[in-house]
């Protein structure tokens, strides 16, 4: 059979890898979206993960895997419905289905090991759920890839990852050598018969497709000029936070923020800095805090219930003015909520989950390379403005795989050591500048500088006061440097033209997807356009202007906001989506929003949608509207 | 050419100046008339001008109470936190700067109730600090309430009746956390074995946790009432401890305490009347959570980081194969 094989050109191509919880279609798929890396393809990949540990197998609560968006070209989200399953069994592939995640059309590969499995239970969902794949339209390739992993080595159950990498590896024509050496990296710090077991699976899966398959997929890939790489988010944020310069990473585990700290845990002392893990998130940032004080830059990662914690810690630090950087990891609230899953709901917590006025910096990268990037400008930001600033990122940026350009950096990027020279005696240790709200921060160990830093109101020369005035003033001093940052920054860019019928504003890694949508409707010749804001607090200048431009301004969000339509909501009780509240206080302008939860990122199309379902009814209204001065025999 | 003479000379090339108590005074303080807490701040003070310490060289943490306003009053480097945490705050500059001194003053609502959690895991760590409970047994800033060591039967704002709880044994606790290395008690009376105390605390490489008894008369004139000779107190006495003060002999008695078993310290911990007084538990070998971690640290300069973060980012560079 392997002659004359039907080559499908593609463009791009979606593929989840899914088994159940512990057999290992995360690592195969890994290895193939690194491999795609390798060969110059452009790249998102996002984690299938299921809530438990040890779920029951064969149950769609126990899938695990990975989804592969590959292309010709580059790629920014994880896109709409896979194209092609690969699946252990039919109860993983059946989750991915119940969560719309699958189209019609899709390609199925399945292990047939159930169709002849001694539990007739096993037996008739796999005969039902791949019959229905085939009657909306779909292809089911049965392969035996337990019977097949048995010819190679004895446990057939760990193994056949790798035969199934080596299938799907002929059909997406991935090279085979790099796939091999990819293989033996995985298994580099293992006995030399598992690299060898694992090379003889993957061959075997390999030549195994050579042999049934009549049809090959081609996504060319253009190698890329200038050194790229592969990375997800947490791991962009702990390379980040190390070309930034911190020595501590205080933290706490939760989920999806603390494969960040692992990454920073494996490299880090050997970088002069440390992860330490407190007793609880109260003593994760207070830990951070002290260390910052004491002149050593320190971060804490965390996510939602994390940062509720902290929320009398972020007071002190806005408070003292001692700088810090929190990293959130945002996942599904409220409280426990989705705790793998992704959402966008800390952004006003973030604002103003701090009791009083504790005015902070508030940014959100959107992509992976930024979130390298982002977590530089926190730390400058933080010391030399003395605040506050909470990075937000989310459960798609963490998790997500992205290729993109090596990130380069100096010692520009690091800290100036720190400055213990002597200062006159009674230096004040707020000595604000009235225009900016800054000033110097005296470092422990400074002669002259001997201060009380305290959280109680206090003046220029730190000392505890209960006046109005200078309440007033300690307020004036902390909010006005925001104004002064606010001052620095760009407005943002447009994407698409600066006038339109609609225009969709977005924060955090929903980016790529707005866009895709923006694109395609664009392509139709609706009249749309996108903005993302990194800077939540401030908000960056040009914003009115910006919105003016369009008929209609709504934000796109995965948070919660209730739907016009729903029962009891009128204008007076809509609550709305987090940056759509922010933006109608900030502009006085009408934003409206679409916002939903469902725990996974928006696709390109349902945004599509939204826009096309939008700008019809602006272009209907505009007609209705028409009609109706006709009907009253024009204006007059 | 000038002659320094020896002491000069010393002066000059090792910064070891003379320092008065004035030097380590900031504005007066603000508690009540007769507050323990005006002679734990003397003797503070004292120490530091006995050893000669810079003021800029050392950091004081303290929570929130009328005991955490003890930074306001000394003049250090002084961060004056929230409630309940300043034993975290002072971990964090105990990683950071070893090279600093670290004073942490809580009062027993702020050590004991709302800081329970990071109470138990410093004592874990063992990070190097002198660590002062003011223990009034009673919340003084918020007026009046019971605290954990409130006796039971104490009439407080929240407690009309009378405390319903026996009181908390913070000794007994402490001594059940593994990595302890340093628990004295003392009591704001008894002015010369504070000032003892302190100092071995002070000496002691480690997290040393001294529970000094204080006297609040505006709130709890009844708890400590027989105060000095009558308070009915033991001093252990034992080789390298605390030295008894022989003043307040009269009525108090002193027993042989070897502070360097356990077991024995935890059963002398149990009786709480008469109240133990003196270094209960001391192990100097127990390693510092900081001297732990920095050993595994790589020292590197600033090229070296930036060489070596490069090194990580190759492992996540893709090797793009080119046609
Ligand atoms: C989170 C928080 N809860 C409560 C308070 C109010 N508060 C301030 S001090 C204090 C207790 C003071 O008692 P203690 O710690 O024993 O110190 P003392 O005043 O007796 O020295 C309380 C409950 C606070 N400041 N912060
Ligand atoms: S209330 Fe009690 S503890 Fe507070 S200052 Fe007065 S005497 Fe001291």
């Amino acid at each position: 059979m392997a002659k004359n094989k039907k080559v499908i050109p593609l463009k791009e191509h979606i593929i989840e890898f899914v088994s159940d919880s512990g057999e290992g279609a995360q690592k195969a798929a890994n290895s193939f979206a690194k491999t795609c890396g390798m060969m110059g393809n452009g790249l998102w990949t996002i984690e299938v993960i299921p809530a438990e540990i040890q779920p029951p197998p064969h149950t769609t609560s126990s899938t695990s895997g990975n989804r592969i968006r590959l292309a010709e070209g580059k790629v920014t989200n994880a896109g709409d419905l896979a194209q092609t399953v690969v699946a252990f069994n039919e109860m993983a592939f059946l989750s991915r289905v119940q969560a719309g995640a699958v189209a019609d059309d899709v390609l199925l590969i399945i292990d047939n090991i159930w169709a002849t499995h001694d539990d007739p239970a096993y037996r008739e969902s796999y005969k039902k759920i791949t019959g229905d794949v085939k009657s909306r339209g779909g292809t089911v390739i049965e392969v035996p890839f337990e019977e097949e992993t048995a010819k190679i080595v004895e446990d057939s159950k760990r193994g056949k990852n790798m035969f199934v990498l080596g299938y799907m590896g002929y059909l997406y024509q991935r090279d085979l050598n790099i796939l091999r050496q990819i293989v033996e990296e995985m298994f580099a710090k293992k006995s030399k018969t598992v690299i060898q077991n694992n090379i003889a699976l993957l061959e075997g899966g390999y030549t195994y497709a050579e042999e049934h398959l009549d049809f090959r997929y081609e996504i060319p890939s253009v190698p890329s000029k200038v050194p790229m790489v592969v990375m997800n988010g947490n791991t962009a944020i702990a390379l980040g936070a190390i070309a930034a310069g911190f020595e501590l990473c205080s933290m706490y585990p939760i989920t999806p923020a603390t494969s960040a700290s692992h990454a920073l845990s494996d490299i880090m002392e050997g970088l002069g800095g440390m992860v330490h893990q407190a007793e609880d998130e109260i003593a994760a940032i207070g830990v951070a805090i002290g260390s910052n004080y004491a002149g050593k830059p320190a971060l804490t990662i965390t996510s939602g219930p994390g940062m509720a914690l902290k929320t009398e810690f972020q007071g002190l630090a806005v408070m003292t003015e001692t700088p810090l950087v929190i990293v959130d990891v945002q996942r599904g609230g409220p409280s426990t909520g989705l705790p793998t899953k992704i959402e966008q709901g800390d952004l006003l917590s973030s604002l103003f989950g701090a009791p009083g006025d504790a005015p902070k910096v508030v940014i959100a990268p959107s992509t992976i390379k930024d979130c390298f990037s982002v977590m530089i400008m926190a730390r400058k930001i933080a010391e030399e403005f003395r605040m506050l600033v909470i990075v937000l990122t989310d459960a798609n940026l963490a998790t997500g795989q992205q290729i993109f350009k090596r990130p380069e950096f100096s010692e520009v990027s690091l800290p100036p050591p720190i400055d213990l020279s002597p200062v006159p005696e009674g230096t004040n240790p707020f000595d604000w500048d009235p225009k900016t709200g800054l000033s110097r921060r005296l470092i422990p160990g400074q002669p002259g500088g001997m201060c009380v830093t305290t959280t109680l109101n206090h003046n220029a020369q730190g000392k505890v006061t209960h006046d109005a005035a200078s309440n007033q003033r300690g307020h004036e001093m902390r909010s006005r440097k925001l104004a002064a940052l606010q001052h620095t920054l760009k407005a943002p860019e447009v994407y698409g033209p600066k006038t339109g019928d609609l225009l969709i504003v977005g924060w955090g890694s929903t980016r790529g997807t707005i866009d895709e949508a923006v694109d395609r409707a664009r392509a139709e010749g609706y009249e749309v356009s996108a903005v993302n804001l990194l800077f939540l607090s401030p908000l960056q200048p040009g914003l009115k202007k910006i919105f003016s431009g369009f008929k209609k301004v709504m934000t796109i969000e995965l948070n919660y906001s209730d739907n016009w339509g729903d029962p009891l909501i009128t204008e007076e009780n809509r609550r709305y989506s987090q940056l759509a509240f922010l933006l109608r206080s900030h502009t006085l302008m009408d934003v409206d929003c679409w916002s939903r939860v469902p725990g996974r990122p928006f696709m390109p199309m349902e945004i599509h949608e939204v826009i096309v379902r939008e700008i019809k009814k602006i272009k209907g209204a505009k007609e209705e509207t028409a009609k109706l001065v006709s009907k009253a025999g024009g204006l007059k | 050419m000038t002659v320094l003479s020896m002491e000069e000379f010393l002066e000059k090339e090792c910064g070891d100046h003379n320092y008065e108590l004035e030097d380590y005074e900031a504005e007066v303080p603000r508690w009540c008339k007769g507050c323990g807490d005006h002679g734990v701040l003397t003797s503070v003070q004292k120490l530091l001008r006995d050893r000669k310490i810079n003021p800029e060289d050392v950091i004081c943490v303290s929570g929130i109470g009328c005991s955490s306003r003890f930074p306001h009053y000394l003049k250090t480097y002084g961060f004056h936190g929230i409630h309940g945490r300043a034993l975290t705050l002072s971990e964090g500059v105990a990683l950071a700067r070893p090279d600093l001194h670290l004073l942490t003053v809580m009062g027993d609502g702020d050590c004991f109730s709302i800081g329970g959690n990071h109470w138990i895991h410093a004592l874990r760590y063992n990070f190097n600090a002198t660590v002062i409970v003011l223990d009034n047994e009673i919340y003084g800033l918020t007026k009046k309430q019971a605290s954990p060591t409130t006796r039971q039967g104490v009439v407080t704002n929240t407690t009309p009746k009378g405390a319903y709880l026996k009181s908390l044994n913070p000794l007994t606790l402490m001594l059940g956390v593994t990595n302890i290395s340093f628990l004295a008690q003392t009591a704001t009376w008894l002015p010369g074995h504070l000032d003892n105390t302190l100092n071995k605390a002070w000496d002691h490489k480690g997290l040393s946790f001294v529970r000094i008894l204080q006297r609040c008369p505006a709130y709890l004139s009844s708890s400590f009432e027989a105060t000095g000779p009558d308070f009915p107190a033991v001093f252990l006495e034992g080789e390298g401890g605390i030295a008894v003060d022989k003043g307040m002999l009269q009525k108090a008695s002193v027993i042989q305490h070897d502070h360097h078993n356990l077991l024995e310290a935890q059963k002398v911990a149990l009786t709480e009347t008469p109240s133990p007084m003196g270094l209960i538990y001391y192990d100097p070998n127990v390693p510092t959570y900081g001297d732990i971690r920095r050993r595994r640290i790589k020292t590197l300069d600033r090229p070296g980081l930036i060489a070596g973060l490069n090194a990580e980012l190759d492992k996540y560079t893709v090797k793009q194969q080119h046609g």
